[in-house]
């Protein structure tokens, strides 16, 4: 009895419950994150697996082909004799264009019978989802048929030959006629820089001659690359896949449509494995198709990385300036208290205040005057008066600066007094210590401001849709013709891609695995960002650490 | 008589001059014969100087002459002024928000604390060494560079020459030369304190003060700092503060005894230990209290 009372008493007296508190403080916190992460794994990296494509046939005699991508049971259908209740299962049964939905809900007592044949076929293709059927015919414009036999080995060089074929109508669209328009509308606004006093001197009338016949011949090249443009597109339609459906009718598919084709109930394991690589690596490199419901998200983890590689350009010597006044330099009194919680408080303003902000401010205010003096002969059209990447990063660059302010402070005040007496001593002036000594040393402390300026900018979302984030970007902010960096672009943001895909999307269902993949990729997006200025504050402390004395 | 404000700020000083009132009796001051004339050796003249922290007065009517190469001694008990005093002759305590000296100390017979003194320039001729020795967290060798390079010595070859000089100057050359691009911070405490020395001398000044050099060091390092001291004072003059009693009677030809802010007995340091003429100073030497 006494001993479990002193027992009791060392547990109360040696804060052994405050032990456990703290510990299961940080134990819940580590369980919410690892919760979190694996439901979004789950979820979103599930779907690159080639899944078992069933058949089934149904007391109707009517046949489903899909993949079985959930299962519940039917609400109220417990009853005394039926304790467990009655299951119904959820196919993707793919093509949209046909059926209507891509999903459908099957009850598992209609069922008659499951079977999963290996000839069953998933063709990905560039609209309307993927559509799963038997395989029957291949051949030029229907003309030549050939079975099954011969038809599977000849898929894998047809897919080869679709996606070169691909290749070369995108390279026709994008660089050559991209080039040409590029040129044609230089020369376009270049001939309206000239009329824009409203005459044209005779000098100016000779370069006015000259880039209309420029135009006339840009024009003749377009139309040229046109009519290349269509005979690639005829050579695509020319072969064609037929698929038998489920319901027995047939879909024709010409080979310019058609992504990938693949048997996955006649994959090995391995086999299956490449197959979710490659489709992971299409995921993060290609361009969205379908309303960003297919395809990948590449544009998007661009603009992201690329607006926060800009932000940072513009916070961190702002940040620090300021930091270096008001710690170094601003007489330490009531009024640069007040403005420390200023600066405090404006980190907790609501981020959709700033991007008002930046909306009428950056994009309108400077940007209206900015296309005014330097882009006059593009107007009505906005040029930077309208939202861009720029701006959209100006906008995250106010929004994170109080981090960077704040943490870049105690960063200065960490500097110990030695050092600052030291260089002082030698006759360094108070610029030329902060310079030289301070600044190196508070280093670390600045990037740690860096790094959480990086993680709340590279999330946000509320300010980016008002100041130059779109659903889909045509050309990224970044590409070969001059000057390179394209800042007032629109751009796609991770942020965004979840929001859109997730909520604004046609094809909810068919959404639902992108929106997770997307918050997978964004997490990664800033783990990897954080991760490297982490790395590099490592380095910097391993620099300055104090040996001891 | 002069009164100068020490704030951060630049602007002129605003304090109103006012009649200095001593606090203490003149003849509680005790001086010695030297100082009631400019001897022709004297480095550093401290005429009557009174030091405040904000409100508080730090030194009262100091007095005191520095001989050229010689070395000139502050003890007393913690708080007794000496650091200020010694902080007070390259304007250190400018630093210090509030802090603010009447009187006058001149150096080769300039007022440090004129309107025209370039307090940068000042610090180039009186160069410092702290308590905590305080190597900045760079490579030895720019440890050492850092003074010149700050006045304007950009070419290599004059740099690594003054680098040797200065390191070899502060007995620290053989022991670093060949990881000169290491970081100063993995020297040991002793070997950082004679970097800093080093560092101090590199800005090639005429006057080094120290700041209690050797507190932090063991009796080895301290004595091989006391050797230094002994040596600089060939080309140097200087200025030290020491906690430790024997090190004074040791290193310093001259010194001065101070007690709240008083200086109470200032001369030889051989008759400062053994005829002191003062009471406290007798006290506190035979370790009566303090």
């Amino acid at each position: 009895m006494g001993k479990s009372s002193d027992s009791m008493k060392s547990f109360w007296r040696g804060g052994e419950l405050f032990v456990w508190l703290t510990a299961s403080g940080v134990a819940i916190s580590l369980l919410m994150v690892g919760a979190m992460l694996a439901l979004i794994m789950v979820n979103g990296l599930g779907q690159f697996w080639p899944a078992t494509l069933h058949q089934i046939v149904l007391k109707t005699q009517e046949i489903v082909i899909g993949q079985v991508v959930g299962h519940e049971v039917i609400p109220n259908s417990v009853t005394p004799d039926r304790p467990n209740g009655l299951d119904r299962f959820r196919y993707r049964v793919g093509n949209r264009d046909v059926f209507g939905s891509e999903y459908r809900w099957v009850n598992g007592e209609d069922i008659l019978s499951t079977m999963s044949p290996k000839d069953l076929t998933f063709v990905e293709r560039r609209e309307w989802g993927p559509a799963f059927g038997r395989l029957s015919i291949v051949g030029v414009d229907g003309m030549t048929e050939s079975s099954d036999s011969q038809t599977w080995p000849a898929i894998g060089s047809l897919v080869e030959e679709s996606t070169n074929l691909r290749q070369r109508i995108e390279h026709v669209e994008r660089d050559e006629i991209g080039a040409i328009n590029y040129r044609l509308e230089k020369a376009r606004l270049e001939r309206q820089a000239l009329t824009l006093d409203g005459q044209l001197s005779p000098r100016e009338a000779e370069v006015d001659r000259r880039l209309v016949d420029q135009i006339a011949t840009l024009e003749q090249e377009y139309q040229a690359k046109t009519v290349a443009l269509e005979q690639l597109h005829k050579e695509a339609g020319q072969k064609t896949l037929l698929l038998t459906l489920s319901n027995g009718r047939p879909l024709r598919l010409t080979l310019d449509q058609v992504i990938t084709v693949s048997r996955p109930n006649d994959m090995s394991w391995i086999d299956k494995l490449v197959a979710y690589l490659h489709n992971l690596w299409l995921f993060v490199s290609s361009e969205p198709r379908e309303a960003n419901t297919e395809g990948g998200i590449f544009p998007a983890i661009f603009g992201t990385v690329l607006m926060v590689f800009l932000m940072t350009i513009a916070v961190m010597p702002f940040g620090v300036v300021a930091a270096v006044y008001l710690r170094e330099y601003a007489k330490q009194g009531v009024l640069v208290q007040l403005v420390r919680i200023a600066v405090n408080n404006l980190a907790g303003v609501p981020s959709i205040v700033f991007g008002v902000f930046g909306l009428a401010f950056f994009v309108y205010a400077l940007g209206g005057t900015i296309d005014q003096l330097l882009f006059p002969e593009s107007l009505p059209n906005p040029t930077f008066g309208t939202g861009g990447i720029l701006w959209a990063s100006l906008t995250l660059a106010l929004l994170t600066v109080p981090v960077v302010i704040v943490a870049t402070e105690e960063g200065l005040s960490a500097v110990p007094r030695d050092f600052r007496e030291g260089s002082v001593g030698l006759g360094a002036t108070k610029f030329e210590t902060i310079w030289h000594v301070i600044l190196p040393c508070a280093l670390p402390g600045i990037l740690t401001g860096l790094i959480l300026a990086m993680a709340r900018a590279a999330g946000e979302v509320a300010p980016l849709m008002l100041t130059g984030v779109v659903k889909l970007a045509p050309a990224l902010p970044l590409d070969s013709y001059l000057p390179f960096l394209h800042l007032d672009r629109k751009f796609m943001h991770l942020g965004f891609h979840i929001y859109d895909v997730g909520f604004q999307s046609p094809n909810v269902e068919a959404a639902k695995p992108m929106v997770y993949m997307t918050t997978l990729i964004l997490i990664l997006v800033v783990v990897l960002l954080n991760w490297t200025a982490v790395m590099l504050r490592n380095r910097l402390r391993k620099r300055f650490a104090m040996s001891a004395v | 008589m002069e009164v100068h404000s020490l704030s951060l700020s630049s602007t002129p000083p605003t304090v109103p001059s006012r009649p200095i009132v001593p606090s203490l009796p003149q003849s509680r001051v005790t001086r010695d014969q030297s100082q009631a004339a400019p001897s022709v050796d004297a480095k550093i003249q401290v005429r009557n100087l009174d030091f405040y922290y904000g409100e508080r007065q730090a030194l009262f009517h100091v007095v005191l002459t520095v001989r050229t190469h010689s070395v000139t001694s502050f003890i007393g008990p913690s708080g007794c002024g000496k650091s200020t005093l010694l902080r007070c002759l390259n304007r250190m305590n400018d630093l210090v928000e509030g802090a603010r000296a009447v009187g006058r100390v001149e150096l080769d017979g300039t007022d440090i604390y004129g309107l025209d003194i370039d307090v940068t320039d000042l610090r180039k001729r009186v160069g410092m060494v702290f308590q905590k020795s305080n190597p900045f967290p760079k490579s030895i060798y720019d440890n050492v560079a850092y003074g010149p390079r700050l006045h304007g010595t950009k070419d290599k070859r004059t740099l690594d020459e003054l680098v040797e000089h200065s390191l070899q100057g502060a007995g620290l050359w053989d022991e670093v030369k060949d990881r000169l691009t290491q970081s100063a911070l993995g020297l040991s405490g002793g070997q950082q304190q004679r970097l800093c020395i080093a560092r101090a001398l590199a800005v090639q000044p005429e006057v080094i003060l120290m700041d209690e050099p050797c507190s932090a060091l063991d009796p080895i390092a301290t004595g091989k700092i006391e050797e230094l001291i002994f040596k600089l004072k060939d080309t140097y003059t200087v200025v030290i503060v020491t906690h430790n009693m024997q090190q004074a009677a040791r290193v310093s030809n001259q010194c001065g005894f101070f007690l709240m802010g008083e200086l109470v007995e200032f001369g030889d340091t051989k008759t400062i230990f053994t005829t002191p003429r003062d009471k406290r100073t007798e006290d506190y030497i035979t370790g009566r209290f303090g």
